[in-house]
């Protein structure tokens, strides 16, 4: 009834890719996340004028198509003489790239948080970071959490452009193996439900979180 | 003691503060009335140094409160406030709300933040919700929490903003039961209040929030019955 030329080595094949896509979005959301929190605090706490050149560049990132940057980035570096492996080229853009969405999250996050609550909290006598650390980022958290998950499931399906600067990710190796194969729609339904098993694990975890505070309001 | 001294306030062009003088002694319990929006609260504020002043002095215990040496964070050690919003710290559980600030602000352990913890919330009689969360609390809950919370930092003195305003009328009663507790106690209070019968019953001093100024401040027999302000006649007159 369903024949496949598709081997056991093939689909390991099928895996290294999934694993390359993994790195890449670990590297960048990883990176991405800490530069997002320490430009969101930048700019909860600085004013806006103050931090019109943050938001520019950010803006930059978030408004240029992700292929563009990670095409030009290759070459600019090539160019200034770098020679960055494209693993690493794709990872610092990626992170660049996720750090512009995930300072607005973390920004929108902190000012979330009641002005009278943090005022509650600083006069008892806690200082701006022990407020940060013990009431702020644990409130802010919530509120940042559905924002934070789908974006890294977003970062995980963009993370495929990286195959531009020719690493060999899942789309990729879907892409190769249906050139040898001549299967596209059985590849490309095996390739979905990877990338579906690798996103569905941090779904359930952000919800199964969000779950859990919801109970203790 | 707090001494305040002249102190102007002003938010952009608004002026709220035109010139406050009020000197609280130690064990004194001090109710200040005034119309709403009147500036009353930003004067709470402005004594712990939420709020920066425009020109004055505000002392605490000979500590000027807004001059730039002055550490901030240890000045609020000795100072509670209990805010109009009930402002519970939404993810804490109400023990670890009250053992908060003992353990990071005066480096208590655990143990001993929750024996404080404990002693304050039986005290205000919140001793079956330990580990309860805020949100399961009703606003007088909530609020008899936030006392409690500031009360675990051995205060010499509490701040209080129309505690009650934000209370369902049911639940204005064991608020006001838990401050005239506190005030038979000998605790240091300033009370920024509409809840006049509280004002006359458990002050020592009433003083009359009007135009940016204390226009008057008297014993409560006497703010009462013989109020010599013109402007306290009337605001009295009208809430009756």
């Amino acid at each position: 009834m369903f024949d496949t030329a598709l081997t056991l080595s093939d689909l390991m094949f099928l895996i290294k890719g999934a694993g390359m896509t993994l790195a890449v979005t670990f590297f960048a959301v990883t990176g991405g996340t800490l530069l997002g929190l320490l430009f969101g605090v930048l700019r909860a706490q600085i004013s806006v004028w103050a931090a019109l050149p943050l938001i520019f560049v950010l803006d930059v990132f978030r408004s240029v198509p992700l292929l563009i940057q990670l095409v030009l980035a290759n070459a600019f570096q090539a160019i200034a003489g770098l020679n960055m492996p494209p693993f690493a080229t794709s990872c610092i853009v990626l992170a660049l790239y996720t750090s512009a969405y995930c300072t607005e999250i973390v920004r929108g996050a902190i000012d979330a948080v009641p002005t009278v609550t943090r005022r509650a909290a600083r006069s008892l006598g806690l200082s701006w970071g022990q407020d940060m650390r013990y009431i702020v980022f644990p409130m802010a958290l919530r509120v940042a959490l559905p924002s934070w998950i789908g974006l890294t499931l977003g970062v995980m399906k963009d993370s495929a452009l990286v195959l531009w600067l020719g690493l060999i990710e899942l789309l990729r190796s879907g892409q190769i193996l249906v050139t040898r194969l001549q299967e596209p729609m059985f590849i490309l339904m095996v390739v979905g439900a990877i990338y579906f098993l690798m996103s569905f694990p941090i779904a359930r975890l952000g919800g199964q979180l969000e779950k859990r505070w919801r109970e203790n309001d | 003691m707090i001494e305040i001294r002249n102190v102007y306030k002003s938010f952009g062009p608004l002026e709220v503060l035109k010139g406050v003088n009020l000197s609280v002694e130690k064990g004194e319990v001090v109710s200040v009335i005034g119309g709403s929006g009147s500036g009353k609260s930003t004067l709470l504020t402005c004594i712990n140094g939420l709020e920066p002043i425009n020109s004055g002095t505000i002392l605490v215990d000979g500590v000027e409160v807004h001059a730039k040496t002055t550490d901030l964070n240890l000045l609020r050690r000795k100072i509670g406030i209990v805010f109009q919003q009930f402002n519970a710290f939404p993810h804490l559980t109400v023990l670890e709300n009250v053992t908060l600030a003992p353990r990071k602000v005066l480096g208590m352990s655990k143990a001993a933040a929750e024996e404080i913890a404990v002693k304050q919330l039986t005290h205000v009689g919140l001793a079956d919700k330990l580990s309860v969360y805020p949100g399961r609390l009703s606003g007088g809950q909530q609020q008899r929490m936030a006392i409690a919370r500031a009360l675990a930092m051995s205060p010499a003195y509490v701040l209080f903003d129309e505690v009650t305003s934000a209370l369902d009328p049911q639940l204005v009663g064991e608020v006001l039961d838990t401050l005239k507790l506190l005030a038979n106690e000998g605790m240091t209070m300033i009370c920024v209040t509409h809840e006049m019968s509280f004002a006359r019953d458990v002050s020592d001093r009433v003083a009359f929030f009007h135009k940016g100024v204390l226009a008057e401040i008297a014993p409560p027999d006497q703010f009462f019955s013989a109020p010599q302000h013109p402007e306290t006649r009337e605001f009295l007159s009208n809430i009756r």
